[in-house]
């Protein structure tokens, strides 16, 4: 056929409208640009504009289209009418669901309102439903970050006032060598990527430390496929070269943390190991110029790191000469440390001087005068152009906490923490742990809590017990087990209010957290707890009110269900107040609005609990007389003050200027417009910080007074990074017999050992109970990129992505078990057992083995049909992982979790694996339950011009 | 049985890095949206929330291991759509002149009208780039989103592919291959940009970037960092000397 080209139309009508609003496929909160035909959703691309995707968007964000049209959205609330688990309801009203809600929780709230047990899942929404709980009075409510990363934050906030992700993020413009520990893929993704794309264009060296080399490890320059669990380790010898050498920064350590700063070495004193203060209660350090004892924020002092001072025949030394003593030490040289973690000393001796070339060698100076907080002019700010990230890879260790505190030590030793080409914080980060509150848990039944749950402690006296002595939460959060556990601990709560222990509950109120599945540690167990009843037949949790838009796992197992809308259909706010949205060099937050309104008769779970605070009568969700407050969670945004003139948004808030109609940023008072000039914004609001305030932000004058004026502070709060922890060291001091408030014997020895003030290594907890010779090998689970937990599968286009998830086999064990393509393996762990389809990996840690997170999925849920591979091949490992350690005799329940923060310690698991016999399907098999809102379509032909 | 184009004005095309490109799917679901809205048919998905659905995506991420000689082993993300290739077997084995390579910019494209389902192009592609749409029964390929790529309606920044304009790590680059001196020509030469199975003969327009070399010299001695001091004594008197200079 002679060649022929048909006229084609290159300009087609896009769209008849965009609407920005903010993604919500996965917790990055990027900005995205819907388009509209004949008002419906048509296609979703990134928001060039937004401060955090800058038009970019991941497999998920555009995959966005599929979840706003799920075949698993849910369309009425409902009650349960079969048996908890089957799946059976009827829809109702929402007056209906209002009214049984009521009936269950006046009464507790009147009598006994810890009964409540309220804990959201991947909740944006916190600084609001935090307060909501408050009001209802019970001191039992968290958010899922005690299961996901906990360690990471606290981690990172009591070091030095912020941590990675939505605290901080590379200098990626500048740095020269990015080291990545641990699986990343999920949180921060876009702009994670962003970064890394950054780094290749201009050449600069990643190294990637992690089991598996999978995700942003297949891009990185070099691979350390270290042992599950070591990285703390690796981190101390790292310190230990770099020490020994010298090689670290001595004037940022002086002038910026509290190295210089003295100890108390009196072993008889009550604040043995406390740091000295001076008479006005600030920390003391020795200042070079005058060899005398000052206050570290005196104008123009020098704070000596080889400092010391003798007070009654005692010397009290710096904390960096303690730093000196732990980790000069042999037991940290890579000769010694290489063998436990799976590589050479040549290796950790060779990347300890590649960061150090690159820090000091490779040093890098901008031309910005700035002040400090103590007077004094710098003419220049200094980089140390190496920078890290790690989140849960290092974070879901028993040993996790100490870990991630070794990683900013890291950090900063080497001066690259808020300077150029380093880590930099994102406002209203940096914050110091002791700008937080505390956290609060005094019970007055018909009245609200004392104040907010969750906190940071600083000693003894801030743990959440009550007279007698035991746990005030029914996650024992914040108790001598966990003590700085300051996102609650979500994964205890159901396993202790089936236990009774510290008590029983009524009702357990939850949003978006599948805990009947992915989102627990021994999800067998669980299911069981939840259907388990007393000898009277009642379910021995009475009451189970979930909030979900989707027929998840979890909607099966509740009484009642108040059904959300998508993230298309909603009015939501990222706050400053709770998960910003900013980037290192500006503030922003952003809404989310609904570009179009549900079909089907859901609400905002926001909304929900507006309707139901008034329901209740509780404070602040009712007007004087008594009438609801906020109609809706979009008349809260707007018009709630957390305190005069700072609200959920801070962009375009009323001025106190002459004309009453001027509009500022930070503080101010409600605007009803708001939401209007956000939508006209696109959907967020920025604002960039001065040039003179972009580093040094904990200690430049400039960014204090900044952050002060927008309403980040009430006023400077100028502070050294703590590299010498005191609220550890309080711990430890009681666990030493020091005080009045004194842990229980079985854990003042537990307490001394892992609560050090400075940064430690110790085994994970399981390989202490797990016969690490009968569980060799480490089990693990990583991100993928193209889904977010659950909620991916229900997804056509992301479930043909990640429909399957093989159980991925190093060639060690491959050739070992004499593994064939197609073949299953039975994996054992000291709890239980699973049987499981394999696949073969080169790029892997010799003894671990992994798999997709929550790819597995119970038959019929997520409206999927009952042979979907994710039912009949996928499977969790979380069967495996129990919430408990296992049980020492002592007939006390052990948490399977950090004993410093209680974050779940899902990565310790230990397991050992077999070949057997092809089964039909993966196991356990758990019974199908049935689906609320019926199967999907066959097929799907997505076009809105076609339809 | 289709003719080409005995030349075409601009060689259009896209170069993939694959030192940069992390498997993330950004671009495969990017491709999907705007080409199931847009261009001929949707791109649909047959038994989307059974046993096996199967959907047509215009570009897909397959991911490989590679062992080398020495070291870890490695994997390696390979995005993978139409080339566009100056040779395109797909063109000339249609029976129907459905498929046909642009003479202005070098895209090959489908005219779903004229396609009859048969087939042959995809059996006749070396890459695998084509795919029989399972529900429409029409022939689904890379548009090099011809829609968007001259579309007066999109700001010009957006007039590039929904893959390149997606993807988070910068690893697609979309322009002119027959011009020496545009942006991508040049990145091709910088970087040993490569044809994919050269050996078939069909000019494929598309380059990748190769991976960099990785895991090199991981466990060479030199350079050591040099001790200041042997014990934490030592360490101090180190640490006096050299605060006094500073």
């Amino acid at each position: 056929m002679t060649f022929q080209q048909p006229k084609i139309d290159t300009s087609p009508k896009v769209s008849d409208e965009v609407r920005q609003t903010t993604c919500y496929m996965c917790a990055c909160r990027c900005g995205i640009n819907v388009h509209m035909k004949e008002g419906k959703v048509a296609y979703i691309e990134g928001n060039k504009d937004h401060p955090v995707n800058k038009g970019v968007l991941c497999a998920k964000g555009s995959a966005g289209i599929m979840q706003h049209l799920s075949p698993a959205r849910l369309r009425a609330p409902m009650k349960r009418v079969g048996e908890r688990g089957s799946g059976k309801f009827e829809e109702i009203s929402w007056d209906e669901a209002y009214d049984i809600a009521v009936k269950w929780l006046k009464p507790i709230r009147e009598t006994a309102p810890e009964k409540l047990a309220f804990f959201t899942g991947r909740d944006q929404s916190q600084s609001f439903t935090s307060w909501w709980a408050q009001a209802f009075g019970t001191p039992n409510y968290a958010a899922h970050g005690g299961f996901c990363s906990v360690n990471m934050a606290a981690g990172g906030i009591y070091t030095m006032g912020g941590a990675f992700w939505e605290f901080g993020q590379p200098d990626w413009e500048r740095t020269k060598l990015f080291m990545l520990f641990g699986v990343a893929e999920d949180h921060d993704s876009n702009p994670i990527k962003m970064g890394l794309g950054k780094l290749k264009k201009r050449g600069a060296k990643v190294i990637g430390v992690n089991p598996i080399r999978s995700g942003y490890n297949a891009i990185a320059d070099e691979w350390i496929g270290i042992t599950p669990g070591t990285d703390g380790l690796f981190i101390l010898s790292l310190i230990h070269c770099l020490m020994k050498a010298g090689k670290v920064d001595l004037s940022y350590l002086a002038q910026f943390t509290n190295a210089p700063v003295l100890v108390n070495e009196d072993p008889k004193s009550p604040e043995f190991g406390l740091l000295l203060t001076t008479e006005d209660g600030k920390h003391m350090v020795i200042d070079r110029a005058t060899g005398k004892p000052a206050a570290f924020d005196a104008p123009g002092v020098q704070p000596d790191l080889a400092g010391a001072r003798r007070v009654a025949g005692i010397t009290h030394r710096s904390v960096f000469q303690h730093m000196a003593d732990k980790y000069l030490v042999e037991d940290y040289s890579p000769e010694k440390i290489g063998p436990k973690i799976g590589l050479t000393a040549n290796r950790i001796h060779r990347i300890a001087a590649e960061l150090a070339r690159v820090a000091f060698d490779e040093a890098i100076e901008i031309d910005q005068p700035w002040t400090d907080f103590r007077g004094t002019k710098h003419e220049k700010m200094i980089g140390r152009p190496v920078s890290f990230h790690a989140m849960r890879g290092i974070s879901a260790h028993s040993n996790g906490f100490q870990t991630c505190r070794a990683l900013h030590h890291l950090q900063i030793i080497l001066g690259s923490v808020e300077t150029p080409g380093g880590m930099r914080f994102k406002p209203p980060y940096p914050k110091p742990a002791t700008a937080h509150p505390k956290p609060h848990c005094k019970v007055t039944p018909g009245q609200p809590l004392d104040g907010p749950h969750l906190g940071f402690t600083h000693g003894p006296d801030d743990l959440c017990l009550r007279e007698d002595g035991s746990p005030a939460r029914i996650d024992k959060a914040f108790t001598w087990e966990n003590p700085m556990s300051s996102h609650g601990m979500m994964h205890m709560v159901i396993s202790n209010a089936h236990a009774g222990d510290p008590y029983k509950i009524d009702t357990l109120f939850m949003y978006m957290a599948n805990m009947a599945w992915n989102s627990s540690m021994n999800t067998s167990g669980v299911m069981k707890m939840l259907t388990d009843k007393d000898e009277t037949g009642n379910y021995v949790i009475p009451h189970i009110i979930y909030s979900d838009a989707y027929s998840s796992e979890m909607v099966a197992y509740s009484d009642l269900i108040l059904p959300d809308t998508t993230y298309l259909e909603r009015h939501d706010c990222i706050s400053l107040l709770d998960r910003p949205i900013c980037e290192a060099d500006a503030a922003a937050d952003a809404i989310r609005w609904p570009v179009v309104e549900p079909d089907r008769n859901v609400k905002g779970f926001q909304s929900a609990l507006c309707d139901l605070g008034a329901r209740l009568n509780l404070p602040g969700f009712v007007t004087e007389t008594g009438e609801q407050k906020f109609k809706d969670y979009a008349d809260y945004i707007v018009n709630h003050e957390r305190r005069p003139g700072v609200g959920p948004l801070a962009g375009w808030r009323v001025g106190d200027g002459a004309a009453e109609s001027t509009l500022q940023h930070g503080r101010g008072a409600p605007n009803a417009s708001q939401l209007d000039e956000y939508i006209k914004n696109g959907g967020f609001w920025a604002e960039h910080i001065p040039q003179e305030a972009q580093f040094y932000k904990p200690w430049n004058t400039a960014y204090q007074d900044w952050a002060v004026k927008i309403g980040l502070y009430d006023k400077p709060t100028p502070y050294l990074f703590t590299l010498y922890s005191e609220p550890l060291r309080r711990f430890q001091l009681a666990a030493m017999g020091h005080g009045t408030r004194q842990p229980p014997e079985h854990l003042r020895e537990r307490i001394k050992t892992t609560l050090d003030p400075l940064p430690i290594w110790y085994a994970p907890l399981e390989d202490g109970y797990v016969d690490p010779v009968e569980f060799p090998i480490h089990a693990l689970t990583q991100r993928p990129m193209a889904m977010y937990h659950s909620w991916g599968s229900q997804n056509a286009w992301l479930r043909q992505i990640h429909g399957h998830n093989p159980l991925y086999i190093p060639t060690k064990l491959w050739e070992a078990h004499k593994f064939a393509e197609g073949d299953w393996a039975r994996v054992t762990s000291t709890h239980g057992e699973i049987t499981v389809p394999v696949a073969h990996m080169a790029a892997l840690n010799e003894n671990t083995i992994w798999t997709w997170n929550a790819i597995g999925k119970r038959k019929g849920a997520w409206a999927l049909e009952d042979d979907a591979p994710e039912a009949t091949k996928g499977f969790l490992l979380n069967h495996l992982i129990h919430e408990l350690l296992p049980p020492k005799g002592d007939g006390m329940r052990w948490t399977n979790s950090d004993p410093v923060t209680g974050q779940a310690a899902w990565f310790d698991l230990r397991v050992k694996i077999e070949k057997v016999r092809t089964p039909t399907r993966s196991y356990p098999d758990v019974p199908a339950q049935s689906s609320p809102v019926g199967r999907g379509p066959a097929n799907v032909t997505q076009k809105i011009g076609n339809s | 049985m289709t003719d080409l184009p005995a030349s075409t004005q601009k060689k259009l095309g896209l170069v993939i890095d694959l030192d940069t490109c992390v498997g993330c799917h950004a671009c495969v679901t990017s491709c999907k949206g705007w080409n199931t809205e847009n261009y001929g048919a949707p791109l649909s998905d047959k038994n989307a929330y059974g046993a096996d659905p199967v959907g047509s995506f215009l570009n897909r991420i397959h991911s490989f291991e590679v062992q080398p000689k020495t070291g870890p082993a490695q994997t390696i993300h390979f995005p993978k759509s139409c080339l566009h290739c100056e040779d395109a077997p797909c063109v000339t084995v249609c029976p129907t002149g459905a498929s046909y390579k642009r003479v202005e910019d070098g895209i090959v494209l489908v005219n779903e009208t004229d396609c009859i389902g048969c087939g042959l192009c995809a059996w006749a592609c070396p890459y695998g780039a084509r795919e029989m749409d399972p529900v429409e029964k029409v022939m689904k390929k890379c548009t090099l989103c011809v829609d968007r790529i001259y579309n007066e309606n999109l700001p010009e920044e957006d007039r590039q592919p929904a893959c390149v304009r997606t993807c988070p790590a910068g690893a697609r680059h979309f322009g002119d291959l027959g011009d020496p001196n545009s942006d991508v020509s040049m990145l091709v030469a910088e970087r040993g940009g490569f044809d994919l199975m050269p050996e078939q003969g069909t000019k494929p327009v598309n380059k990748y970037l190769p991976p960099r070399p990785k895991d090199q010299d991981i466990d060479v001695l030199a350079p050591f960092l040099e001790p200041v001091a042997d014990s934490p004594k030592g360490f101090l008197g180190w640490l006096d000397k050299t605060l006094e200079k500073l």
